[in-house]
């Protein structure tokens, strides 16, 4: 025995557990867990055989391809196409810009999306050439305007009020002006999709948080408005209120043009505020009373302790369930098709109308499905990452 | 005891006739006193007595709802602008900490002077800085407050009030969530803060400290000042049989 003192550092036992042996430990520990991990080997094998044979052997895929077009912008003119690309462009510098100065989450989603444009420009398709131009170009743009941002801290606030600023200028550049641009009635497709879901992301959520702080004020009136809103709206289904603004709207602001789509965006604003503001009120409720006497102890007047202690504390402990809500929300955009917008479902079904592609629904309706899921995977990874940024639950 | 006697006349609290009710419980039943510039005083009773709620009254963090307390000139009322001036003028420190746990303790001593005092950030981390360094932490400057112990936690909270710099400090039984062995590291703090001169109330169940630094010892029961004496007459020769036994229930471990 060689001295071992109190204080001697004894290292945790190392796990050595190859694939094999755990493989042993959890499938094939018992006879009855071997039996039972063999029956599901037997079932996944027929269940993605007749999955994979008729995928590859049977599905029409061409039928993606061919209406890609249609898939991401529905009708949108062909010749005014340079407008969607102008408003990706924007977005991709911003994005460079803000990978560049900020790293971390950002900077791995603009490699991803360099990625996806990469492949897109390479994609078998019979894609004009223009279209595959524009995507190498995305790339470029991202790059370039990544080297550009890289550590420029002074730029900050400069790039957040870009963002700020780039959705109306976004909305401009897709719409133009007057009869030479595209009416919004032409948008469509992955495009509408998109449009729809982050307005109404971005407007709902600090929507959501000024009715959650509404309905905690201390003068009645204030609080009994925010709570009729938030339970009318949560009162009603969805496709209500999208069937009713689409009525309403025009009949209570007669002297503007609002159009179909603006107010579906305002339908989804609303309702999804109603639900962003319970979850909020419930990040509210889980910060404790002596944070708010810390706070005022300290001097902090009502707008200080709100936006410094409390509704960091508070936001942070319900990413999950606000970034549940966006997720909702983006999939409730397929909603709009009931008062005929051509979102991307509503384009899939059109497409399935075409006597041309007929009796493909699994094709077009698998290819929607993974497009909505990629989307939403991507919002519940970006959560995840964020709560490990800050620490959640450690601090 | 001089400096004391030359602010005799110069109270920078004063209460008069301080009623306070919980819905329908009583809890204080007419408090007057008045503190010295300076002065120390502890403030002991029993659980319930109203001791904690005194002292919160007096930054407004409790609303009394009879009398009058006039905090440096300035009296305590539903006006937010005296209000908030007043609370710059009184630290308080917690039983819980009350740390802010999404910020660094840096941080969390800096926000007040910034957002507060107006000064700049280079400025206030300077002050919380040497602040740290008067607490004896210096080096958990960026950690977050979940990193420390409770006592070190808890001195971070006195550096954070004294951030302010306030000429009135509320402790409210600063050392009761502590572990034993913290109890000590923080009454040191709190004992070099009195040497320095500070208008210190102390709700505190820590009788060795009181006799140390007080100046003066309360005693609430119910609601009511019972009695309140110099330490050594307090401890010694208490004239309440209140006192008397609550002295002897505490003197007993």
């Amino acid at each position: 025995m060689e001295e071992q003192g109190l204080t001697q550092e004894i290292k945790p036992p190392v796990s050595t557990k190859g694939p094999g042996r755990w493989l042993k430990e959890n499938l094939f520990n018992t006879w009855y867990n071997t039996i039972l991990t063999c029956l599901a080997l037997v079932f996944l094998f027929f269940a993605f055989k007749g999955f994979l044979t008729w995928a590859f052997t049977e599905a029409e895929w061409g039928v993606i391809p061919a209406n890609f077009r249609l898939f991401m912008v529905g009708s949108y003119p062909q010749e005014q196409i340079w407008r969607v690309w102008t408003a990706i462009y924007i977005l991709s510098v911003l994005m460079g810009l803000s990978a560049g100065l900020w790293g971390g989450l950002i900077l791995r989603f603009v490699v991803v999306l360099s990625g996806v444009w990469f492949i897109s420009a390479l994609l078998p398709f019979d894609f004009e050439l223009s279209t595959r131009g524009w995507c190498l170009g995305a790339i470029a743009m991202i790059a370039v305007s990544f080297f550009l941002g890289r550590d420029r801290t002074s730029l900050r606030s400069w790039i957040l009020g870009g963002w700020i600023l780039s959705f109306p200028v976004i909305m401009v550049v897709l719409r133009g002006f007057g009869e030479n641009g595209v009416l919004t009635s032409r948008w469509g497709g992955l495009l509408l999709t998109l449009i729809l879901a982050i307005s109404g992301i971005v407007v709902s959520f600090p929507l959501g948080v000024f009715l959650a702080l509404c309905r905690q004020s201390k003068l009645p009136v204030i609080r009994w408005v925010s709570t009729t809103y938030i339970e009318m709206v949560r009162g009603v289904p969805l496709i209500t209120i999208l069937f009713m603004g689409n009525v309403l709207i025009p009949i209570f602001m007669p002297g503007f043009d609002i159009n179909q789509v603006l107010r579906m965006m305002l339908c989804l604003i609303f309702f999804s505020a109603a639900y962003m503001a319970e979850n909020v009120r419930g990040g509210l409720q889980g910060v404790p009373r002596g944070q708010h006497e810390a706070a005022q102890a300290v001097g902090l007047n009502y707008v200080q302790t709100t936006l410094f202690i409390v509704l960091p504390q508070a936001l942070r402990s319900v990413i999950p369930a606000i970034v549940g809500q966006f997720i909702a929300l983006f999939k409730d955009t397929s909603l709009v098709s009931v008062i005929g917008l051509i979102d991307l479902l509503g384009v899939a079904r059109s497409i399935l109308a075409n006597p041309k592609w007929l009796g493909l629904q699994a094709e077009v309706y698998l290819f929607v499905a993974f497009i909505y899921f990629v989307f939403c995977y991507a919002m519940s990874y970006a959560s995840q990452d964020i709560e490990t940024d800050l620490g959640v639950g450690k601090h | 005891m001089a400096a004391q006697e030359n602010a005799l006349n110069d109270p920078i609290i004063m209460c008069e006739d301080v009623h306070k009710w919980f819905d329908d419980f009583h809890v204080l039943k007419g408090i007057t006193t008045s503190f010295q510039k300076g002065e120390r005083a502890v403030i002991c009773g029993p659980s319930g007595s109203g001791k904690s709620t005194f002292i919160r009254t007096l930054n407004r963090l409790e609303e009394h709802q009879r009398g009058t307390i006039i905090i440096d000139g300035v009296e305590l009322t539903d006006d937010l602008r005296n209000i908030n001036l007043i609370r710059q003028e009184v630290g308080m420190v917690f039983q819980q900490f009350n740390l802010f746990p999404h910020l660094t303790n840096l941080e969390n001593i800096t926000l007040g002077p910034i957002r507060v005092r107006k000064l700049t950030r280079t400025e206030a981390e300077e002050v919380a800085l040497s602040l740290l360094e008067r607490v004896d932490i210096a080096d958990q400057a960026y950690k977050y407050p979940a990193e420390i112990s409770g006592g070190q936690q808890q001195r971070v909270a006195i550096a954070r009030a004294l951030a302010m710099e306030p000429k009135i400090m509320l402790f409210d039984e600063p050392t009761s969530a502590l572990d034993p062995e913290m109890i000590s590291e923080v009454l040191d703090v709190m004992r070099e803060l009195a040497h320095s001169g500070m208008t210190m109330l102390v709700v505190t169940h820590e009788m060795g400290f009181a006799r140390e630094v007080a100046d003066r010892v309360m005693f609430f029961d119910e609601g009511v000042v019972i009695e309140e004496a110099a330490p050594a007459d307090f401890f010694d020769n208490p004239q309440h049989e209140r006192t008397k036994l609550f002295i002897s229930q505490t003197l007993q471990h």
